[in-house]
């Protein structure tokens, strides 16, 4: 038997640039009010959030995508062909062949990278980030793109009250490469399948089509069953990323959780007894609730405004739809 | 060993003060979460899990919604502490 020659990959990874793209039209509450019998301060209150940017047709999942990671690539000081891998996490972009990553890949300007989508909900910047530090390591890609883009309003029923107000579209994306000392801890991460009607499309595409339903599907979701799994036992999984990075909370800079909604994000500040010094991501107050983009673009603007700076601590948890869950310590680019 | 009537209203008192900030005394048997003591549906998700420690007992996400009141949530507790 011949033997295989081993493929050889970088000591360790990490991100070194950041981007993000937040569409140009701003959605304040009022505008949600005019479709669901709600108020301001109960949005406010329920999550924290102010505005969101709502995409227009120009904005597509592959245009915010570009403009993101063009970012990104200029903020990690490579240049487009060095990138070997595209990875994009969406749930919402609605032509599902061939994949979004290779139009992205391929209007970027990369030497034929390798191009796929993933689905992991809002957990997907998080997976995308461990393939990357998977794909730099093993060897076969240098430098990889991993991009967290959505367009949840078209997913978005404007007519319910619990959710019209969440959601948000926008695109984040940060380029993963080879570094000398680890810039991304070990992932903590799993899906509890069981728990699958917590946070789900409301029906298949097909119903639709058929003429089952009149809506069209959005998403929809169990606000108490989320709320208590979201700070609970992503507290613990938060946790156990701190243990599997070999650090305590006194030695992080910044949190970023999935910007799911700001009591989620308040809650587990308190039950993870975070100390006063680090610095939480609230992006969700003016951008709401972006799924699979939502930690890039918090990422971004926390280093945009100052209130976090390159080489600082950072711990990353998505949380979402499947459930699926990923949690890992990163060094700020 | 188990909590009495009295030790589960005044440790709900205990954790609605923590966690909405109303004074312990308003915490009565009669009085509804959400309407009296300003217990929003999320907030009331944090008393449930404090009331699951601090009483050893499970309360189901489907039988949060049946709690409304600090009377309904003391007998759930009474009825099911270990």
């Amino acid at each position: 038997m011949p033997k295989l020659k081993p493929s050889k990959g970088a000591p360790y990874a990490r991100i070194l640039g950041v981007g993000g793209y937040r569409p140009t039209r701003v959605v304040p509450n009022e505008v949600i009010l005019e479709t669901i019998d709600s108020s301001d301060e109960w949005i406010r209150s329920r999550s924290g959030i102010e505005t969101r940017h709502w995409a227009n047709d120009e904005e597509t999942v592959a245009a915010m995508s570009i403009e993101a990671s063009g970012k990104a690539i200029a903020d990690a000081g490579i240049s487009a062909e060095q990138i070997g891998g595209v990875i994009v996490s969406t749930v919402s972009h609605f032509k599902q062949t061939p994949a979004v990553a290779t139009e992205i890949a391929d209007k970027l300007g990369t030497n034929k990278a390798a191009a796929f989508d993933i689905s992991a909900g809002c957990a997907g910047f998080g997976y995308g980030l461990t393939l990357a530090k998977g794909m730099i390591v093993e060897g076969s890609a240098e430098y990889v793109l991993v991009i967290g883009v959505e367009r949840l309003s078209d997913l978005t029923d404007l007519e319910d009250r619990a959710t019209a107000f969440l959601f948000g579209d926008g695109a984040g994306a940060v380029v993963v490469g080879p570094a000398p000392e680890p810039g991304i801890g070990p992932t903590v991460w799993g899906s509890e399948g069981d728990k699958s009607e917590t946070i789900k499309q409301t029906v298949p595409w097909t119903d639709y089509r058929d003429g089952e339903v009149d809506k069209f599907p959005a998403i929809t979701q169990e606000g108490q069953a989320v709320f208590r799994w979201a700070v609970f036992e992503m507290a613990k999984v938060a946790q156990q990323a701190l243990d599997a990075a070999g650090i305590t909370p006194d030695d992080l800079d910044v949190f970023i959780p999935h910007q799911a909604n700001e009591r989620i994000i308040d809650s587990m500040v308190k039950t993870l007894k975070l100390p006063e010094h680090v610095t939480v991501a609230r992006d969700v107050r003016t951008t709401g609730n972006t799924s699979a983009a939502s930690i890039p673009l918090a990422m971004e603007r926390l280093l945009a405004t100052g209130e976090a700076k390159s080489g600082d601590t950072a711990l990353v948890i998505g949380f979402g739809a499947g459930l699926v869950y990923a949690a890992t310590v990163v060094t700020l680019p | 060993m188990a909590a009495t009537q009295e030790e589960i209203v005044a440790g709900l008192a205990d954790i609605v003060n923590e966690i909405a900030g109303i004074p312990v005394e308003d915490v009565q048997l009669d009085k509804s979460f959400t309407d009296d003591l300003d217990v929003d549906s999320l907030s009331m998700v944090e008393v449930v899990v404090a009331a699951e420690e601090r009483f050893d007992v499970k309360i189901p996400d489907e039988d949060v919604k049946n709690l409304k009141t600090v009377g309904d949530a003391t007998g759930y507790i009474l009825k099911h502490q270990g």
